[in-house]
């Protein structure tokens, strides 16, 4: 027996990025050989899903931090004619990455409601339609899996491709009034982007001869001789680094990339709105500090300021697009823009500062952790305008209003949630922006100097938010309504809330982990 | 020991904030006890602390203190966030004054939320409570708060904030208590939150606050620049001082020692309401009295003094630039306040103004050097208007009674319908008086006295345009403190309403009264030794507590201590003594007395619906001093319309949708030729391959656009596999040749 207990524990940890990667594209495989009642259909797949939030707790613990650097790899000959292998591991920058994207997956699951009615018109093919929405779904979690854990620039785009194309579905046949208009601008916006990043890779394999991160890690920076095409390494390198920090731009977004994002986010459904904000950003953020700042330091120095000065500008006009919008969802979705930007600022300070510095070593651990902090307070705003929107059919800010009394358990959640977000000292958000100031101050404190006009205004947007939804008096129409939060999503609501209040409180067990990937 | 104490002192009313929002709310007995009870805890600790710090001999030299890592550094360890307590003379003063007015507030809150009376049938939470017909009679008589636990569970998180912020060694700590307590406060404006102005009132607090706070975020990532720590013992190490007062900031004729100054500055500017940030305090008052009392006069506002006073060292280092700038905006701010004070017809309004002048009376002390007397004053000045507040919500509760017993609506907050309420109401007037006369600083007796003597005497002896100011702005002080004594109490009532006023309840008495002795005996503990006769026979405790190394950190200072690398523990550095003249003496006197007489002579007989004599001598600058200066126009000119302006038509309109939407809408028309374009154009076959995939994709696109309505999503699935699928395969062929 014990002997039994053995190797499957010993299967597990070595296979481990294996299989957190692969159960979810497996369950929405099984998906399509359960019975069609769509109850069944949703436990299965929330369970599926749950399969890698366990396996990722165990990643978390399993993980040596005082060896730090790669681990848990796993490697095999995957395409050996172009030098491409199936190549995982994890350090301590994908692996809250990890956690985040299992965590959020089964939560919006959970309050994925209406999966059943996606777009009215006599075309709806009602039956099957649940079992589609959780497939992609689950598709989307590998996608995104994929992209934090491949060590191999092929496999890393692969996975950042497939990522697209569920959430381009989920958006055009789930989504709001918009929603082909939004579809098709989020899938042109970031292919489009993707091409500099396919064309970077390419000339990285062509002019280093590999597609293995860990020893691009070694010798790309240094190399220095050669020609590729009869362009100097320089030109090439150049173009490679302007390919894929264009892509991870677009991604992020960084202003002025951004505006695929309010319209994506505003009309994709709940449990998309939830996975975009709260994970698919963090693609663009992972990559500017997995593969354009430790393969193009040279390159990133020199353009950091460029960097900083766009970063500050999704800071200051991203806050203060959310304040002048009056539908609660696309405010949520400008506030992303926002919060974003602080990713991209310590991304550049520590670029500049070296990330071995005081300085940078605060403004790049402080961007990692605003990734998990705004994956966190982003996925729960959108839940919570979701629940909103399922009991009003409303967004409008000016319709809302002096819910309060009918909603309390909601309008707490909703308060917490919110001041998460706007930054409020003793929750996530906090610390993390903190650490990306006092690091950027160092190298640009102008610039942050001038970020500081877009936290002034986080809170303009924050509170007029709360004022015009559970403040004011209450309009009429929603004297006799329920709207009181559901015992869903309070449950999925409340990992969200604990994380964020435990990384305000105690940030150290989390930045130990951050840590150990920037030695 | 006492370390962790103090560590533990302000979890308590956490725990009941968290305890009452999510198991107790339903209930009202169950949650005023945990949170009453929580707070004693909390108090009991800081007694014991502060008896502990009281015996120990130095405590400058060895200030009660622990701290534990926070925030890990950089890899070589460099960077590293500690927070801990830190307990000295500072502390435990500001730390016994909060107690007192804490656990007094939250008692007198019961009382004030009409805990024990029946529920109003017509009372809806968000509204201040109607009154109820419970009972059979035909009158009202006063309901419970519908939204009764939540308050307890606001002001013991509120509670938690202030305790936490007085007892951190650091600067992240201090920053989270601060915030804290502006989340409370912006909670607690807007209780009420379904009346209009409770709404507005509230975002404006936040935000006005808001500003002071993201400029001192600025001053902490200074201050973490140059001593690579958050911790104020680090941060005001003379060493640390000297290197920030010797760099250059980047703004010219300005040290870093300076800018950081000058941020911490801004964020104590914001919190305390001083000009040019005053203008969230009086609308504050729409809070529920007890909030005002507690968070908008003898608490949270101190905090910002508290601030500039923890890092007083630091404010000595950065000299001329930080020092004036904070003694002309106390000063300043202690003068607008009061005459705007002269002009206010609400009694709570008019304490709010006198707040902002008082804390002003503060700022311009520390600005002065007169540390010892700023917190002395801050400390006086928590009992005072605490009980003045409390004092107010006992009168507007009172003529609430009487309006109800009436059935008539009346304004229960303005003071021209009130007048002769000292008959009705004996204790609650009594109280007052004492409060009152502790404000305009009546001679001798009373503990706002003490404390503003012993400022306006160290500005006698450092600057004579400060002392003016100062002087000019305590009798005003003393006249609007009379007038308004005058119209609330003496004379005759005014209304049906103040005539039918009746005493509240033992809840609301007992605090008040608790708070009355304070403020009149509180100040007697910081006489100054060489005060005549007086003088010496209270032990000065004030003065033994605060002034313990007794040495000025002036630039020079620093320097010379540098040089001998003693290391400085007290955080508290004061001046020399100051010496005493019978001049400032008697000028002290003669405004006060003098304010206090002349509104009393004035406003004794004033009438219903008379024209109030102020208007009459001043014309329309009464108006002007009404509207409180029309601050709140001028900034909504200057800066709310263009904001607004700003995000709604440059960057949402015009930067987002026409510009950025805009070329992309052009680039998509142009889609389709931009393929051949690129195509054609460019001759690299790598960029030749990627260009087909975008041709590709916008074909895809548009079939997509055209078969929209069909809805079969595994077409698309289908589709979406191979097109990516075929540029996979495409992209391995280049790569394979």
């Amino acid at each position: 027996m014990e002997n039994v207990e053995l190797i499957v524990t010993d299967f597990i940890l070595d296979h481990l990025l294996s299989l957190i990667l692969w159960t979810p594209a497996l369950a929405a495989a099984l998906l399509f050989l359960l019975p069609g009642r769509e109850r069944i259909l949703k436990a299965f797949a929330i369970g599926a899903s749950l399969v890698p939030l366990v396996l990722s707790v165990i990643l978390w613990a399993a993980y040596d931090g005082a060896a730090a650097g790669f681990q848990f790899e796993e490697r095999l000959t995957w395409y050996a004619a172009i030098g491409s292998d199936y190549h995982l591991a994890a350090d301590g920058l994908s692996i809250p990455l990890v956690l985040l994207t299992t965590l959020i997956t089964p939560l919006a699951l959970v309050v994925a409601a209406n999966v059943r009615e996606p777009r009215p018109g006599p075309a709806v093919a009602g039956r099957g339609k649940a079992r589609i929405f959780l497939a992609l779904f689950l598709l989307l979690e590998t996608g995104m899996l994929g992209v934090f854990l491949s060590m191999d620039l092929l496999l890393f785009f692969i996975f950042w491709e497939v990522g697209l194309v569920p959430m381009f579905f989920l958006i055009q046949q789930w989504g709001g009034e918009k929603r082909d208009y939004a579809a098709l601008k989020f899938l042109l916006y970031t292919m489009g982007a993707s091409l500099g990043f396919l064309l970077a890779i390419q000339v990285i394999r062509l002019a280093a001869g590999s597609f293995d991160l860990p020893s691009l890690y070694a010798s790309w920076p240094a190399l220095a001789e050669g020609t590729l095409f009869g362009l100097p390494l320089s030109t090439v390198k150049a173009l490679a680094f302007w390919g894929l920090t264009i892509a991870f731009a677009v991604k992020v977004p960084l202003w002025p990339f951004h505006t695929w994002l309010p319209d994506a986010h505003t009309e994709a459904p709940t449990a998309g709105s939830m996975i975009l904000a709260g994970v698919l950003l963090k693609l663009g953020g992972y990559g500017f500090i997995r593969l354009v700042l430790p393969l193009f330091p040279d390159e990133i120095g020199q353009f950091a300021p460029a960097l900083a000065v766009l970063a500050v500008a999704a800071i200051v006009l991203g806050a203060l697009a959310a304040w002048s919008q009056n539908d609660f969802k696309r405010l949520v979705a400008y506030s992303s823009v926002n919060h974003m930007g602080f990713v991209i600022l310590g991304v550049a300070a520590a670029a500049l500062a070296g990330a071995e510095t005081a300085a940078g070593s605060f403004a790049l651990r402080g961007a990692v952790l605003q990734m998990f902090t705004h994956g966190l307070s982003a996925a729960g705003m959108f839940l919570l305008v979701g629940a909103l929107y399922d009991r009003t059919h409303t967004r409008d800010l000016e319709e809302l209003g002096g819910l309060f009394p009918r909603a309390p358990v909601y309008g707490g959640i909703l308060i917490f949630t919110a001041m998460a977000s706007l930054g409020l000292p003793g929750l996530g958000g906090f610390v993390s922006e903190v650490m990306v100031i006092l690091g950027s101050w160092r190298v640009f404190p102008l610039l942050t100097g001038i970020a500081m006009i877009g936290l002034f205004f986080t809170g303009a947007y924050i509170l007029k938010a709360i004022g015009k939804v559970l403040h004011g008096a209450l309009p009429k129409r929603w004297k006799d309504a329920s709207l009181e939060i559901g015992l869903r999503e309070r449950l999925a609501m409340a990992p969200l809330m604990i994380l964020l209040l435990a990384i305000g409180v105690w940030p150290v067990w989390i930045l130990k982990m951050i840590g150990t990937a920037m030695r | 020991m006492l370390a962790t104490i103090a560590f533990l002192i302000p979890l308590p009313p956490l725990a009941a904030f968290a305890v009452i929002l999510l198991f107790t709310r339903r209930h009202r007995a169950l949650s005023t006890a945990v949170a009453v009870g929580m707070l004693a805890l909390s108090v009991c600790g800081a007694l014991i602390v502060a008896a502990g710090a009281l015996r120990t001999a130095d405590l400058a030299g060895n200030p009660i203190a622990e701290s534990i890592p926070w925030i890990p550094g950089a890899a070589d360890g460099s960077g590293a966030i500690r927070i801990g307590v830190w307990v000295d003379g500072l502390t435990v003063l500001t730390l016994c004054f909060v107690a007192v007015t804490l656990f007094a507030i939250f008692i007198y809150s019961i009382g004030y939320h009409n805990f024990g009376a029946p529920e109003g049938r017509q009372d809806v939470p968000g509204l201040p409570p109607h009154g109820s017909t419970a009972g059979g009679d035909a009158r009202r008589v006063p309901s419970v708060e519908p939204l009764y636990t939540r308050f307890f569970a606001f002001i013991s998180l509120f509670a938690f904030g202030m305790l936490l912020l007085v007892l951190s060694d650091n600067l992240a700590t201090l920053f989270i208590g601060w915030e804290v307590m502006g989340l409370c406060s912006y909670l607690l404006i807007g209780f009420w939150f379904a009346r209009e102005r409770a709404r507005r009132a509230a975002v404006k607090a936040f935000l006005v606050t808001r500003i002071g706070d993201v400029l001192m975020l600025l001053g902490l990532a200074l201050c973490w620049q140059f001593s690579r720590s958050l911790s104020l013992r680090e941060i005001l190490d003379p060493e640390n001082l000297a290197r920030m007062a010797a760099a250059t900031s980047g703004v010219p004729g300005l040290s870093a020692a300076g800018l950081t100054a000058l941020l911490l500055l801004a964020g104590t500017i914001g919190k305390s309401a001083q000009w040019p940030l005053h203008i969230w305090l009086p609308d504050a008052m729409e809070g529920p009295t007890p909030v005002s009392a507690l968070i908008h006069a003898a608490t949270m506002v101190s905090a910002g003094v508290y601030l500039l006073l923890r890092t007083a060292p630091l404010l000595s280092a950065a000299g001329a630039p930080a020092t004036d700038a904070a003694a002309f905006v106390g000063a300043f701010t202690a003068l607008l306040a009061a005459a705007i004070a002269l002009a206010q017809t609400d009694i709570k309004r008019v304490l709010a103004y006198s707040t902002i002048s008082q804390l002003g009376y503060m700022v311009a002390a520390a600005g002065i050097g007169a540390y010892t007397a700023a917190a002395f004053h801050l400390a006086m000045h928590a009992f005072f208007k605490g009980l003045l507040f409390l004092g107010a919500g006992s009168v507007i509760h009172g003529v609430d009674h009487g309006a109800m017993h009436e059935g008539r609506e009346t304004d229960t907050q303005d003071m021209r319908v009130m007048g002769g309420l000292a008959g009705r109401m004996p204790v609650t007037f009594a109280a007052f008086l004492a409060g009152g006369l502790s404000l305009a600083g009546f001679p001798l007796l009373t503990a706002g006295f003490w404390s503003k003597d012993e400022i306006l005497a160290a500005a006698w002896n450092t600057s004579t345009a400060v002392f003016i100011v100062l002087a000019a702005a305590a009798l005003l002080t003393a006249f609007y403190t009379a007038r308004q004594i005058a119209l609330v109490f003496l004379g005759r009532p005014r209304s049906a309403a103040a005539a039918h006023a009746a005493e509240p309840s033992r809840w609301m008495l007992a605090p008040i009264a608790v708070l009355a002795v304070f403020a009149v005996t509180a100040g007697w503990a910081g006489i100054p030794d060489n005060f005549p006769i007086l003088g010496g026979v209270i032990p000065n405790g004030i003065e033994r507590l605060l002034h313990p190394a007794a040495q000025p950190l002036s630039s020079a200072a620093v320097a010379n201590l540098m040089e001998t690398r003693q290391p400085i523990c007290c955080i508290l550095a004061a001046p020399e003594k100051t010496p005493f003249s019978y001049a400032a003496l008697m000028v002290s006197f003669l405004v006060s007395l003098g304010g206090l007489l002349l509104g009393w002579l004035v406003y004794r007989r004033y009438q219903a619906e008379q024209k109030d004599p102020l208007e009459r001598l001043l014309g329309p600058a009464f108006g002007f001093l009404q509207a409180g200066c029309r601050f709140d126009d001028l900034y909504r000119i200057l800066f709310a319309v263009p904001a607004r302006w700003i995000a709604d038509v440059v960057v949402s309109d015009w930067i987002d949708r026409r510009i950025l939407d805009g070329a992309l809408h052009a680039a998509g028309r142009a889609a389709g030729g931009v393929g051949r374009l690129l195509r054609n154009g460019i001759d690299l076959p790598l960029i030749n391959g990627a260009a087909d995939r975008i041709a590709g994709g916008t074909r895809r696109a548009g079939a997509e656009l055209r078969s929209l309505q069909s809805g079969r999503v595994q077409e698309y699935l289908l589709i979406g596999l191979l097109v990516f699928t075929a540029c996979g395969a495409a992209l391995v062929w280049r790569m394979l040749n």
